[in-house]
């Protein structure tokens, strides 16, 4: 059948339960209740601390054919996952399914477990690199599931994703489990995807290199919740896990998409006092967010939050009293990380308060205006963040859909070309982001608002920037580059594309 | 028309350049382009028919391509060619 955004979703898909084609972005109604964790007990005085990972596989009940998760705030400087699935291979576990927010190049290390039968199916927000290479070849029994940052914490918290075992790289914890993310040598910051594992896994594993006396403050993940701590060396590389500030761009083209957009959202009429904001922490988003700042300090106008995936130009703003609060389920950079330590007004927040569309109200409705990055868009305004120019999966769909949907004005920016390639065609390879949720494309030739905000159209025309069709964009890329070939590929479904809703927006098929 | 005496190159492997390497071969061999390129699945066809397109009109009917693809535009495909062809070619009587 064919969904809402027009890609073709077959009735039934092996090793999918249920299939339910996108309709639009609030069309799917939820009914039923929310699931839990097994139920815990633990009595007075008794031991959590565990000589090994090996004894905390055995005491979890770990079994072949469950689900056990991971969270990636440690980015590429993560060593959990490998360490634990070196473990459980070694124990002879098969026929895993594993559910990491996310994985990045240096989970590369997994990839014979996956050929071994180890792991045999994956959900996750994204793969790059070999991994990427790995699940978009179809080899695997089921296909990968890729979920938005909101979607995980829903499919969570409705039971989709029943985790049996979660994983807790824990940069501080104590005797008795209390977790947090700002001290010790691995400090990452916010806890913000694991903070769900934690609370509906049947067993929750911490694992850290930075084990405290009893009790640890402050407390993100509570020793309520946990079941088992694992002290090692090292939980994570600090080089890969956050950078420092990074450099605001000097390449004049990101330069001008930032400046493009930010006079976009100053003409927007979102641009007033107590708005709300989140940037991507890309090149063009990092230039957007110093730019932002000169206007407001010009207009005297401050925001009353931002949100992210927090960045060293947000805290500058925080501190400087340019935003009253900011709200975070993941750090990039030692600013971020310091920040939320030390700032009472940076607020460390779970996946689920972040974004997933089916509680009492994520934070994400609440934004005004998001800017995001983008693979690949197409005349339709659709998104593609996950499969690159091959049709390999080389991304992750993050908070892409969620703030898209939630924010009331979103704005992808990309290059018009990068390379040969042209970021905006007449069709995605991979629908990540429906093209109804997001409202301007911002390239250095040109700015193209959605035909369905007419009112925004109407005031941009006073901005001094280059408005015009979608469609002219397409066609000043095409005129450099030529008409893209299509990418050829199998029947074969490799992973779906779950819209934050639990309902499929596209399927990735293996490259021929 | 020209005829390829000697090996050339032109060219970088810079993004958005592209490393043309050209090497004689006997007549009977005919042209042979050999193209690596991060765009092949989206481009390949596209730019092995600039490259065909440029020897066609220089007269050569006898050449080994090596080309090494970093995301060059058309006219940067066809300016790396004839600075190629230039370095490697002499005339010959038809």
């Amino acid at each position: 059948m064919m969904n809402g955004v027009g890609r073709e979703i077959p009735e039934s898909i092996v090793g999918i339960k249920n299939v339910k084609p996108y309709i639009g972005p609030f069309s799917y109604v939820p009914t039923g209740r929310l699931t839990g964790s097994a139920i815990k007990v633990n009595k007075p005085r008794s031991e959590k601390v565990l000589a090994s990972i090996e004894q905390a596989i055995e005491a979890s009940g770990l079994k072949d054919g469950m689900t056990i998760s991971f969270h990636h705030h440690f980015r590429n400087g993560d060593y959990v996952l490998n360490m634990v699935m070196a473990v459980i291979a070694k124990k002879g576990i098969k026929d895993l399914t594993l559910a990491p927010s996310s994985l990045n190049t240096i989970n590369e290390e997994i990839i014979p477990y996956i050929e071994q039968g180890v792991i045999i199916a994956v959900e996750t927000s994204g793969a790059r690199g070999k991994l990427g290479q790995l699940l978009t070849s179809g080899k695997l029994s089921k296909p990968t599931i890729i979920r938005s940052h909101g979607g995980r914490a829903r499919a969570i918290e409705c039971g989709e994703l029943h985790i049996d075992v979660a994983f807790i790289g824990a940069p501080a914890c104590d005797t008795y489990g209390n977790i947090n993310g700002v001290e010790g040598k691995s400090a990452c910051g916010s806890l913000g995807y694991a903070m769900v594992d934690a609370a509906y896994a049947d067993k929750v594993v911490a694992i850290t290199d930075h084990l405290v006396p009893y009790p640890l403050f402050p407390i993100s993940i509570p020793q309520t919740q946990v079941d088992y701590i694992v002290p090692v060396e090292a939980i994570g590389d600090p080089k890969g896990i956050a950078s420092g500030a990074l450099r605001i761009s000097k390449d004049p083209r990101e330069l001008l998409i930032a400046q493009y957009a930010t006079t976009a959202i100053e003409h927007s009429g979102y641009f007033k006092q107590d708005y709300s904001i989140q940037l991507g922490s890309g090149g063009a988003s990092l230039a957007a967010a110093r730019f932002l700042k000169g206007k407001m300090q010009k207009q005297g106008i401050t925001a009353s939050f931002g949100l992210g995936g927090v960045t060293a130009p947000f805290i500058e703003m925080l501190e400087e009293g340019l935003i009253k609060a900011v709200y975070d389920v993941q750090d990039f950079d030692i600013p971020s990380i310091e920040s939320i330590k030390k700032n009472r007004n940076h607020q460390e927040m779970s996946a689920a308060f972040y974004a997933n569309p089916h509680n009492g109200g994520p934070i994400v409705n609440q934004l005004d205006v998001v800017i995001l990055s983008a693979t690949e868009v197409d005349v339709n305004f659709n998104v593609n963040v996950i499969t690159d120019s091959n049709g390999v999966i080389m991304g992750a769909v993050g908070g892409h859909q969620d703030t898209a949907a939630g924010a009331a004005l979103s704005i992808v920016v990309a290059p018009l070309l990068r390379g040969r390639l042209p970021m905006v065609i007449d069709q995605v390879h991979t629908v990540c982001t429906p093209g109804e949720t997001v409202d301007i494309i911002v390239t250095e030739r040109g700015v193209a608002v959605n035909p369905l905000r007419a009112d925004l159209k109407e005031n941009l025309k006073a901005a001094n920037i280059p408005l015009m069709d979608i469609e002219e964009l397409r066609n000043i890329a095409y005129e450099f580059a030529g008409k893209p070939d299509p990418i050829e590929v199998s029947d074969k479904i490799a992973a779906v594309v779950e819209y934050r809703d639990g309902t499929l927006i596209d399927v990735i098929r293996p490259t021929a | 028309m020209l005829q390829i005496i000697q090996p050339s190159q032109a060219g970088t492997v810079e993004s958005n350049d592209i490393l043309i390497i050209l090497t004689p071969v006997s007549a009977d061999k005919g042209i042979h382009v050999e193209l690596t390129s991060p765009v092949l699945k989206k481009y390949g066809r596209q730019i092995k028919n600039v490259i065909q397109e440029v020897l066609r009109e220089q007269g050569i009917d006898a050449v080994h391509v090596a080309a090494n693809d970093r995301g060059a535009l058309d006219c940067t495909i066809r300016a790396r060619m004839m600075t190629a062809i230039d370095r490697a070619a002499e005339e010959v009587l038809g």
